[in-house]
């Protein structure tokens, strides 16, 4: 049996999940995608300056924070992972400085991406700036008014953004619109994917680019926790990458892996298998398939589906994945502002909301829980400001 | 050698004929009078139709046939009920549909084909359904006589362009040029290569699509194809109001140029 979280073979198996269900126009350049991430992932060189990337330019390693306050709120022992404190605010960096790289060894001198908080669209747009590479960003029109801020910030870095107008506006249509230009300009340009998602190899070479996340944060557990690691480990899931990373350094341990998903946009509590954006994987739809609108206070889990490791990992019980709502959202994202002085992304918020409902509960009192703190707020106080106004 | 279904034998009798095929694409459900027009576009001289099953997320349509879905699906169409329509229509040459693979996921493989079987529909065509993922269906879809037309593109390599032909049933489709559906000024120089290639690979009918607007680049990429799907321009009619009567008029034109050559 294949390690946990490990390499999914030629077609990108994650058991009944994952594939490529692309046009064939699209096939040759997933392929080559595949070799080229092979070849460079098994390169000294290729790793060295991808860490030193990470390093020197990124910040990494970021810390992990002991949470003195939140645990003794919660009563359980609190570590986040900051990856709010990476380059741009997000764990997206690590992906795209791997991306970014990889474009410039195929040969290709562009790259596109779809965002929906904006968050992936800033890490490419940063990382193009960083290269010297073109930079075109899909969003939805509805994302683009409620992420204004990081609209400006692409923009700033020299991206092109694309507002895009079909569907429901959102993260979803922006993945097809990227799709849809990719098989355009395939030859040229590279498909700077954000998350676990996509057809093969997205979904693990994506896994395998913020598995640094999961690999230091287990370091790091062991050095605070004389050897051990933490009882439960808790991430945010849209598409899934920032869980994906941080799970692949605890996969192989007896934590606890958790995933919270937007109570709007809860694929693998609410939806059943199904195959859109190249995966098949669990996806929220109709009888009939037609993909349904996710709905969440968060731009970034505003999607439909999920990355189909997460979906072989429900399914085979090595994770499980739990919705919380908008409102539980905004009070953990207050929480954490006052008892830690961290503003948390919507996004991330999600996993700390989880745990303000479940210590005590599922998580027993005195367990060692370790968040993913995948990004941070600055780019949700605007409309944290128009949720929250006066009751501040 | 697997016996060729009714779409590839129609569309080789026809060309053993001498002429050129001509497939037009309708999307299913647009607007009330879309069975109308697949029977006008078929006396006006179309070989067989492609009729489009609208998904919420077609990856492989530009804005219009975007559009023409997405007018459909407001209008409350569904898979089942298009395929019982088409169950009902007589409407003299082969119907394919042309859908996106999760509706026949979700549907059921086995039930799907079945369906389609029942209905008289010949093919299915699934853009977003390569070769290395298409064989739950295609077991369902042979099992029950359902002509699966595979995708050629032309960053295909010439090992897989083989396979394609090998699997492929009804036609060979041969996609004209990098990108997604819609009108273009010109025919792409890619359209004439994949039909060149396509031919010398297979004896199956070879048909380009994606990029074929005017009845002059139809001739053109029939100088190296068996014939041409048009999908964009013809939806582009029906979306300005065109109806039964628009279309038939656009596939006569399309029909006399290609007749002509």
């Amino acid at each position: 049996m294949a390690a946990v979280m490990g390499e999914p073979g030629p077609q990108g198996r994650f058991g009944d999940f994952g594939g490529r269900y692309v046009p064939e126009s699209l096939v040759e350049a997933c392929d080559e995608l595949d070799r080229e991430f092979r070849s460079a992932w098994a390169d000294p060189e290729f790793r060295e300056e991808y860490e030193r990337i990470l390093a020197d330019f990124a910040g990494r390693p970021t810390p992990v924070t002991e949470c003195a306050r939140l645990s003794e709120e919660l009563g359980v022992r609190v570590l986040l992972k900051r990856e709010d404190l990476a380059h741009t605010g997000s764990h997206k960096i690590n992906n795209v400085v791997g991306q970014a790289l990889l474009t410039r060894r195929m040969g290709k001198h562009r790259v596109i991406a779809e965002t929906g908080a904006g968050q992936h669209g800033v890490a490419t747009a940063t990382a193009a700036a960083l290269f010297g590479l073109e930079c075109v960003v899909y969003m939805g029109e509805v994302d683009v008014e409620r992420q204004a801020l990081n609209v400006f910030r692409m923009r700033l870095l020299g991206a092109e953004v694309r507002p895009v107008a079909s569907g429901s506006r959102t993260l979803k249509d922006a993945v097809n619109e990227a799709l849809r230009e990719w098989v355009a300009t395939v030859e040229t340009t590279h498909y700077c994917l954000g998350s676990v998602m996509g057809p093969h190899p997205f979904p693990w070479m994506v896994r395998e680019l913020q598995r640094v996340v999961g690999t230091e944060a287990n370091e790091q557990c062991r050095r605070l926790l004389d050897g051990g690691h933490p009882d439960v480990v808790v991430a945010c899931v849209g598409g899934g990458s920032n869980a994906a990373g941080i799970f692949s350094g605890f996969a192989d341990t007896d934590a606890q892996l958790v995933g919270v998903e937007a109570a709007g946009g809860a694929a693998i509590g609410h939806g059943v298998p199904g195959v859109v954006h190249g995966m098949k994987s669990y996806l929220l739809q109709d009888e009939a398939g037609q993909v349904a609108e996710a709905h969440s206070i968060s731009a970034g889990l505003d999607y439909p589906g999920v990355g189909p490791e997460h979906a072989h990992l429900a399914a085979t019980g090595r994770a499980r994945y739990e919705p919380v709502d908008d409102a539980a959202v905004l009070d953990a994202f207050q929480l954490l502002s006052r008892t830690e002085g961290i503003i948390p992304a919507f996004e991330s918020a999600h996993a700390v909301a989880w745990l303000m409902r479940e210590a005590g509960r599922s998580v027993p009192r005195g367990s060692t829980v370790l968040i993913n703190l995948s990004g941070r707020g600055d780019k949700d106080a605007a409309q944290a400001m128009d949720l929250l106004g006066d009751r501040l | 050698m697997t016996e060729a279904g009714p779409l590839e034998t129609a569309l080789r009798r026809r060309r053993a004929e001498g002429a050129k095929l001509l497939v037009p694409y309708v999307t299913g459900g647009l607007g009330q009078d879309w069975p109308a027009v697949i029977e006008a576009v078929v006396a006006a001289g179309a070989d067989a139709v492609e009729v489009g099953i609208p998904f919420s997320d077609p990856v492989m349509d530009g804005p219009v046939i975007q559009q023409a879905s997405a007018r459909a699906l407001a209008g409350g169409t569904t898979p089942g009920a298009i395929i019982d329509t088409l169950g009902r229509l007589r409407p003299g040459a082969p119907t394919a549909v042309m859908t996106y693979y999760n509706l026949i996921f979700r549907g059921g493989h086995r039930r799907m084909a079945s369906l389609l079987a029942d209905a008289g529909v010949a093919g299915a065509i699934l853009p977003d359904l390569p070769l290395d993922e298409s064989e739950d269906w295609t077991a369902a879809a042979d099992h029950f006589g359902v002509e699966t037309v595979m995708l050629a593109a032309p960053t295909t390599t010439d090992t897989r362009l083989a396979a394609i032909c090998e699997r492929s049933r009804g036609f060979v489709y041969g996609v004209g040029l990098m990108g997604v559906t819609g009108q273009r000024a010109a025919l792409a120089a890619s359209a004439s290569i994949m039909a060149k290639r396509l031919k010398a690979v297979t004896d199956k009918p070879v048909l380009i699509g994606v990029g074929i607007s005017t009845p002059d680049q139809a001739v053109e990429a029939c100088l190296e194809a068996d014939g041409v799907v048009v999908g964009s321009a013809l939806i582009r009619r029906l979306l300005d109001g065109g109806g039964p009567e628009g279309a038939a008029e656009l596939v006569a034109e399309f029909r006399a140029a290609l007749d002509a050559g």
